[in-house]
């Protein structure tokens, strides 16, 4: 909106009070509260916008980087980091289907029969254990039931653990590393190479690209067999 | 469908001007009501979705409209609310069990007491899909539409809990101690007024455990009430060699088949493997292939009679002068001239016969008298087929019992026996109504019932078990061909059923029995590896009856064809081909599943003749009243063409007055007219009534418009012109406005072979299992909202009298020019890359273009919420989704995926082991079920792919090609072989 028009409705008031001799109907500050709501709305709208954007993507909204109460509180840190068990150790089926599972109450007793046998922080383990009734974890990373994601496939095509979940050795408790948003599933699905490295190294921690890592990938892509421009069917993930 | 049923009285279909039309014969018609062009079939068909108006007020007024919206703006924000979900990992998790990964295992399921191979898919502990076992020899890898239902009846939320005494609840520990009390008083008084009532199983154990509890209680009486019993086979054999054998036939040896009423494909307990042998002598792909030939002389329409090259309707009692004819002409005595078909056409036949010579095969309905069986081993021991394609056996379900239930009713008013234990029979509900056995059962002292439902008997039994589902079992059981197979547990009993055998060893006296103990004990034979391995087959090796060789005597062991019938209607029971005795009502994917013929749904009807309805002024729906000795019955009529005149069939299995589902029905229990255990009844009466009812079916929903659906032709025409499907066809256009798509990796594709498609419905029920198909219920099947995946669409061509019969199964036809691609809005049907036609739920905003634009009209519309999401409001039949499919909400359309669950699963298993997908590796579960393999599937891009072969078949045809969809799903022509001399109207032999 210019000036102009603006002076040309007044001039149109000015007119029609001479002509006339009717009151004039909005006081002289009308203009600048008309420019106030006028402006302010495409504001209130911008930020509203932003707001959508940003809001749905936030860590308040995802989830992300926010540790969620175990009945055991179970640290990534001190099994991967500080003892370096392998990932396939408890979650075992994360080459071969589509779920990594999660350790059944032997796996836990395998090593806790010999150590801290006696901790009250395993309480509910050993419990389990005895009564048969499972520990009931909360799930931390989840997608919607319409999605049909599978572990297998991505490790086996060079998308490691930490790609998607995080630098979990430094998680004293479990926490969402990345949004899981379908946004963030289709960036890599169109483009994958940046995420790949070779399929033996998918389970490493911290793991440093060699200098030539771009020409790896390239060749990942081949040798692997990846198909980037099918990935994004829509029946790749809901079915 | 209900458009007919609706009409008021006085309006009725033309039947004589039908047959002027009909008489050139090569129309293609789906039923009396479309050919006769009815204003309400019109209005039926054109409606996209018939009655969706009914659905909305007339004439939503604003307040009601802001209502619905606000409504559904505040539940779509609620869905958007996540709650913390929880994972539950094992204690101790199985050495085999990968968490996400299914685990098959075989097993049996019973079918009429017979055993039929099943491999049953389990997701962590759940079984959710009934497989065939390729290894069984009465599956071949087959499974028919009710095994696909058992995973249903298991989850059943209706199954009974807990014990019930006087039908309160009580505990099993409060039974042992009230069977410990009858152990007692049995073991004093050997078992004196003492029963069993057993139900037809045909397992070794069983038999085994009878003959220990015989010789504990010498007195016991065991009874056998099997209401589908179909004794006359034995009765024959007994007559002709002194003993009881059973017929087993060899279709993959024969080459010109009579059946004497015999429903080989659609009933008794070998037909998948019959309709296996069957379809793979008929396999047709050049014009140097040979097929067999069928003819068919049939008392109801069945689908062996519309499979068969020449069928003959007559009247059931008629069938034993034809089977008398047969033998006469075959041994060159034409002059008896009683036979009811025409001396021609069975000179013509005998001739065939005789050419066949030892690869020749008569079939006698086992419904059919025990002359008509003789006359067919008699006309088979005639032709040489005796020991080829006929083998008699010993009968698999052989068991020594005292009687029927008949004699069980009469000992129980003589006083003789006081207590029974019925065993899985429900002799409440199919006892013929002359028994009175609600008397009998309700004057006993002490009745135990064991059984899956809280049914009929089990109200009025003293103590009530629930028995363990047949995927909770160990039990063995035998094949029709008298393979033993094992029965072996996919899940631990939910509601804390019991075995047949646990209870058996109760009543002997171990109160603590193992499940499997008595199983494992009768198999003692076996060492520990050969169980372990008899238990991965589930079959036991080499225990298939030898076949026994017998010579006929030529007076046929004195049998004579009964006196001629009494004037009258003649009545035709069938069991109904899912519901089977009513024992299945409760499972809505068989209500919901379309009968093979008549496609009536969540009911039964009183079949009847197109003459028959005229003479009596019946239109479709009317009440006929079928009376009988004494009884008589109200029945909704269903004119059904090619049915034989003054008959009508009557089906068992409905009329149930307990389960929630089966009260969803309509229908009339037609075991109120059987008097004993017969088949076939003369001497009736119909009577119409003034009033119509409702009949639902499915057989007008998703017409196509009478384009060039179905092509056929006879082997010699094929012969003659192997391309007779292009014959009169429009040319279909090459030209598009849409760019082709590049199918660089797979191209996805299937054939259907409508000549080995013999109607049998097992694809959609797979199909339903597979793939979370909801079942809506008889009302929205009334309004045409049926959600089935894949139909299989029945036509007539020729007179209404003794039409040609064809079966069509429509699947998605993954258009590589999809028309309901390019009208959605919003981007919820995609093409994938490798020709899928994807179906996106959460896209879809329900504008339902694409399937307005479907020329197929296979899309289906979820009107409503039909299953529920929240998982604890869900109940337990939730159990049974196949984890690896969305679950649709209200608002989606949805349709064939080509089973794209199975295709990722596949895709993924080979990318992981870095190869191509194997032909054969992915296999749909329309397909799967096949017992004729009319379904192939597989990678068009690959040249020697099994589905490439079949559509290069010289009788490959797309549906509606001239509209340039480009259809993936592709046709295969029906050939039939009818005898070139026996030429009739209507007969399908130039294409």
């Amino acid at each position: 909106m210019t000036k102009a028009p603006l002076r040309a409705v007044n001039s149109e008031f000015a007119f029609s009070r001479i002509g006339e001799g009717m009151p004039q109907i909005f006081s002289k500050n009308a203009n600048g509260v008309a420019r106030f709501v006028i402006w302010g709305s495409c504001a209130a709208l911008l930020i509203a916008a932003a707001i959508g954007t940003v809001l749905p993507r936030s860590d308040l909204i995802t989830g992300v980087g926010e540790p969620l109460a175990q009945p055991v509180p179970f640290s990534h840190k001190h099994h991967v980091g500080q003892l370096g068990i392998d990932c396939r150790y408890c979650h075992n089926g994360v080459e071969s289907s589509s779920s990594a599972g999660l350790p059944a109450t032997e796996v836990c007793m395998t090593c806790h029969s010999q150590l801290f046998t006696n901790a009250n922080m395993l309480a509910p383990v050993r419990a389990s254990l005895v009564s048969g009734k499972p520990i009931e974890w909360q799930r931390v990373n989840s997608v919607p039931d319409f999605v049909f994601f599978n572990h297998a496939i991505h490790v086996n095509k060079g998308v490691a653990c930490e790609t998607c979940h995080g630098e979990v050795d430094q998680m004293p408790l479990t926490r969402r590393a990345h949004t899981l948003s379908m946004e963030w599933c289709l960036g890599c699905h169109r483009n994958p190479g940046p995420n790949l490295r070779p399929p033996q190294d998918v389970f490493l921690m911290h793991w440093q690209p060699p200098a030539d890592i771009d020409e790896i990938r390239r060749q990942l892509i081949g040798m692997l067999d990846i198909h980037p421009d099918t990935m994004t069917d829509c029946y790749v993930c809901h079915r | 469908m209900s458009a007919i049923a609706e009409k008021g009285p006085g309006f009725g279909i033309d039947i004589a001007a039908l047959r002027k039309q009909l008489a050139s014969g090569h129309e293609m018609w789906r039923s009396l009501d479309e050919i006769a062009g009815t204003a309400e079939f019109r209005r039926f068909v054109e409606a996209e979705f018939p009655a969706i108006a009914e659905r909305l007020p007339a004439r939503p007024n604003r307040r009601t409209l802001l209502k619905l919206m606000g409504a559904s703006l505040s539940l779509a924000g609620l869905a958007a609310c996540s709650r913390a979900e929880s994972i539950v990992p094992y204690v101790r998790q199985p050495e085999i069990l990968i968490p996400g990964k299914p685990v098959y295992y075989a097993t049996t399921l019973s079918s009429d007491g017979f055993g039929i191979g099943a491999i049953v898919e389990s997701h962590e502990g759940r079984p959710i899909k009934i497989e065939g076992n390729p290894d069984h020899t009465a599956s071949r890898g087959a499974t028919d539409a009710v095994m696909q239902a058992a995973v249903l009846t298991l989850f059943d939320p209706d199954r009974s809990r807990t014990p019930l005494k006087d039908g309160q609840p009580a505990s099993y520990g409060h039974f042992l101690k009230d069977m410990a009390g009858l152990f007692s008083r049995w073991t004093v008084s050997q078992g004196q007024g003492g029963a069993l009532l057993l139900d037809a199983s045909a397992s070794p154990t069983l038999a085994a455990q009878l003959d220990a509890l015989r010789a504990r209680y010498p007195k016991l009486k065991i009874y056998r009430h099997d209401p589908l019993a179909i004794p006359a086979a034995a009765e024959a054999s007994h007559a002709l060699f002194g003993s009881a054998l059973t017929p087993v036939y060899r279709f993959d040896r024969a080459e010109t088949i009579v059946s004497l009423d015999a429903d080989f494909l659609g009933e008794g307990p070998g037909r998948l493997a019959y309709a296996h042998d069957f379809a793979a002598r008929r396999r047709v792909r050049s014009p140097n292939d040979r097929m067999s030939r069928l003819y068919a002389v049939e008392s109801t329409p069945t689908i062996t009679g519309a499979a068969a090259d020449h069928r003959f309707a007559i009247k059931p009692s008629e069938v034993e002068a034809v089977a008398a004819g047969l033998n006469a002409a075959l041994t060159g005595q034409a002059g008896r001239s009683a036979s009811p078909i025409d001396q021609a056409w069975m000179t013509a036949l005998a001739d065939d016969l005789k050419a066949a010579d030892r690869n020749a095969l008569v079939v006698a309905g086992g419904h059919q008298s025990a002359f008509v069986q003789a006359a067919a081993l008699s006309a088979n021991a005639k032709l040489g087929a005796l020991g080829n394609t006929v083998q008699l056996i010993e009968p698999p379900d052989a068991l020594q019992v005292d009687g029927d239930l008949a004699r069980l009713c009469g000992a129980i008013g003589d006083g003789a026996i006081d207590t029974v234990v019925v065993l899985g029979a429900n002799p409440l509900h199919t006892a013929p109504t002359r028994l009175d056995a609600h008397k009998a059962f309700s004057s006993l002292k002490f009745m135990v019932h064991h059984g899956l439902y809280r049914d009929e008997t089990a109200f009025l039994a003293h103590w009530h078990v629930p028995a363990a589902h047949e995927l909770e079992s160990w039990s063995d059981i035998r094949a029709y061909d008298g393979t033993a197979s094992l029965v072996q547990p996919l899940i631990k009993p939910l509601y804390d059923g019991r075995t047949m055998h646990e209870l058996l060893a109760v009543l002997g006296g171990q109160f603590e029995a193992d499940p499997l103990a008595p199983v494992r004990q009768h198999w003692a034979a076996l060492d520990d590896d050969a169980w372990k391995k008899a238990l991965r087959d589930c079959i036991v090796p080499n225990s298939a009856a030898k076949p026994i060789s017998v010579t006929v005597p030529p007076d046929l062991g004195g049998l004579r064809p009964a006196a001629k019938a009494a004037d009258g209607i003649d009545i035709r029971f069938v069991a109904d081909p899912w519901l089977r005795d009513g024992r299945f009502a409760n499972a809505s994917w068989l209500q919901e599943l379309p009968r093979p013929l008549t496609k009536i749904v969540w009911g039964n009807a009183a079949l009847i003749s197109p003459a028959t309805a005229e003479r009596l002024k019946i239109e479709n729906g009317k009440i006929i009243n079928v009376a009988l000795n004494g009884a008589d019955i109200d029945a909704p009529a269903w004119i059904v063409p090619g049915h034989p005149d003054e008959s009508v069939t009557l089906s068992f299995g409905f009329g149930r007055r307990a389960g929630s589902v089966a009260a969803l029905a309509e229908g009339y229990d037609a075991f109120r007219l059987r008097s004993g255990a017969e088949w076939i009844a003369t001497g009736a009466t119909l009577t119409p009534r003034q009033n119509s009812v409702r009949v639902i079916t499915t057989q007008h929903h998703q017409a196509m418009e009478g384009r060039a659906i179905i092509r056929h032709a006879s082997l010699d025409a094929f012969r003659r012109n192997p391309d007779f499907v292009r014959k009169d066809v429009p040319p279909s256009p090459k030209e598009t406005l849409y760019p082709d798509w590049p199918y660089d990796q797979e191209a996805w594709a299937m054939a259907i072979d409508l000549s080995a498609c013999i109607g049998c419905m097992a694809c959609v029920s797979a199909c339903q299992a597979e793939n979370n198909i909801a079942p809506v219920g008889p009302d929205e099947c009334e309004r045409g909202q049926e959600m089935h995946w894949l139909r299989v669409d029945r036509y007539y061509a020729g007179p209404v009298e003794a039409p040609d019969t064809f079966f069509q199964p429509v699947p998605c036809m993954h258009c590589e020019k999809a028309p309901c691609e390019v009208v959605c809005p919003v981007n919820a049907t995609v093409h994938t890359h490798d020709g899928l036609n994807a179906q996106v739920y959460n896209r879809c905003i329900g504008t339902r273009y694409c399937s307005q634009n479907c020329p197929y009209k296979v899309r289906r519309f979820n009107f409503l919420d039909h299953q529920s999401f929240d998982k604890d409001d869900a109940g337990p039949e939730q159990g049974v989704h196949n984890p690896n499919v969305s679950v649709r909400s209200r608002g989606v359309m949805e349709k064939c995926t080509y089973c794209v669950q199975r295709i990722s699963a596949k895709r993924i298993q080979a990318q992981i082991e870095n190869r191509d997908i194997a032909d054969g590796e992915v296999v749909t579960a329309c397909q799967q079920a096949c017992p004729t393999q009319a379904i192939t599937f597989g990678d068009r891009n690959k040249k020697d792919a099994r589905v490439v072969r079949e559509k290069s078949a010289p009788q490959n045809y797309a549906l509606l090609e001239e509209l340039n969809t480009r259809p993936r799903t592709t046709y295969l022509g029906k050939i039939s072989n009818p005898n070139g001399k026996l030429a009739k109207t209507g007969e399908a032999t130039d294409g």
